[in-house]
């Protein structure tokens, strides 16, 4: 026998469940005055440096029916691409921007809105940029480990092609899957659970 | 942003260990129903992490409220109190080499006495605590440490089998230091005949893993006539040391 390595073992996941907003967005499930407002609930204020855009997120079965409990949550760089983290070594983020936003779906349309910036290009570990891109975590009742993807955006041709970890995807066909399509100031984004337009889930 | 006020060690900027996805409960758990079509069918696309998960977001103590870790308090009517089993849930947040995780966003929440949640969304029977919201939170100190104060939240029936109860348990979701260490998961109690028989808990395969979601009950942490205490500490990814990776700093 070898020593141990003594590792421990990470807490295996758990679903959300169904009643997610009471922990985590409560004033929207109807928990008003424990906590003064919602955390990420809002991304912006008016010194934030950047181009503001709005996401409009749903999230779909494999029926296609959107789901109505769900909770997103996002995380993106800066409009200079630095992220506002103690482990963002390459320069300062703009201290107007935590980065950070939580949303639920709509109980009633499961529409998901975030209002935040666009960020700047974050290099790959082999010094290449990677395209703009917020990353996503969405938990609900049924999904039994929170599911990581990125959201693209559509007016970024040239550096999505060029994107390292959209490069990654072996059948073209579901790179789209990662875009988020622009109407004016606002980004579609469309998250598939399964079927054959199935969102490209990360293990990262 | 400031790395760690109050602190000299350098921020950790290596990537973390790769997940044991055979821990974690698969995607598609046929006797939890509701993943049956919300389950991701295709293989994951498996990168090592870059500069997006790798960083994370930072909570200061300045979002937390007086009571925000006191459930039997902070939804009550001033000098009134929750209904239900006093007790004091305490731990640690470790990564997967053993070391403390500090400044983790904690955040709880879980049904009343009676497995009642304050939701529009449950029916079930049981009545309402005018006293209990259900929800709190709090941030690890240098160690990772933790505790909050609560009422056992009692078992509740959900439509899933005909007759199928969950077992009592708190819900936590935490941030540790990166994207991609958040999790959410469950907190069970020692010595619960339904643990075993729930179709969440067994989505998990290995018993050992559930094992780690069961708290135990430490009757040397109690407060004597006042409050019972359990255990639960949780363990996030850990990281690799960056110090021999070949590529730049925080990549």
């Amino acid at each position: 026998m070898a020593q141990s390595l003594s590792r421990l073992k990470e807490s295996p996941s758990q679903t959300a469940g169904p009643y997610v907003h009471i922990g985590l967005t409560p004033n929207f499930g109807g928990i008003g005055g424990v906590y003064a407002s919602d955390l990420g609930a809002t991304m912006l204020n008016d010194k934030t440096k950047g181009e503001r855009i709005g996401l409009r997120i749903r999230v779909l079965d494999g029926t296609g029916t959107p789901l109505r409990d769900s909770l997103i949550e996002i995380w993106q760089a800066d409009a200079k691409g630095f992220y506002n983290s103690p482990a963002e070594l390459r320069g300062d983020a703009d201290p107007d921007f935590q980065g950070w936003g939580r949303q639920p779906t709509d109980m009633e349309t499961g529409l998901c809105s975030f209002e935040t910036i666009k960020p700047g290009r974050v290099p790959f570990g082999d010094g290449r940029l990677m395209a703009p891109h917020i990353s996503l975590w969405i938990v609900a009742r049924g999904i039994n480990i929170g599911l990581h993807t990125r959201l693209y955006f559509s007016d970024e041709q040239k550096a999505n092609a060029a994107d390292p970890i959209l490069a990654r995807i072996e059948h073209k066909v579901r790179v789209p899957t990662l875009i988020a399509e622009r109407q004016g100031d606002i980004y579609i984004f469309d998250v598939h659970l399964q079927g054959e337009k199935e969102t490209v889930f990360f293990d990262s | 942003m400031p790395a760690d006020a109050g602190s000299n060690r350098r921020p950790e900027t290596g990537a973390f260990f790769q997940r044991d996805r055979n821990w974690h409960p698969p995607a598609l758990t046929p006797d939890y129903k509701t993943s049956v079509l919300r389950s991701p069918q295709k293989a994951l696309l498996a990168f090592d992490n870059t500069a997006s998960e790798i960083t994370g977001p930072v909570f200061g103590h300045a979002i937390l409220g007086e009571l925000d870790a006191d459930l039997i308090h902070n939804f009550a009517k001033p000098g009134e109190s929750a209904i239900g089993e006093r007790i004091i849930v305490y731990g640690r947040v470790l990564d997967e080499r053993g070391v403390g995780v500090s400044g983790a966003l904690l955040e709880f929440w879980q049904a009343n006495a009676g497995g009642r949640y304050r939701h529009k969304k449950d029916g079930y029977l049981a009545p309402l605590d005018p006293n209990f919201g259900g929800c709190g939170r709090t941030i690890t100190d240098d160690e990772g440490g933790y505790a909050f104060r609560t009422v056992k939240p009692g078992p509740y029936p959900w439509p899933n089998g005909p007759n199928d109860w969950r077992p009592s348990h708190i819900h936590f979701s935490v941030f540790g230091h990166g994207f991609a260490q958040r999790l959410i998961t469950q907190m069970y109690f020692e010595g619960d005949p339904l643990i075993w028989r729930c179709p969440i808990v067994r989505g998990i395969r290995d018993r050992a893993a559930v094992e780690t979601l069961i708290a135990a009950l430490d009757m040397q942490a109690t407060i004597p006539f006042d409050a019972r205490a359990y255990k639960f500490d949780i363990v996030l990814r850990g990281r690799r040391a960056s110090m021999f990776e070949n590529r730049p700093e925080g990549n």
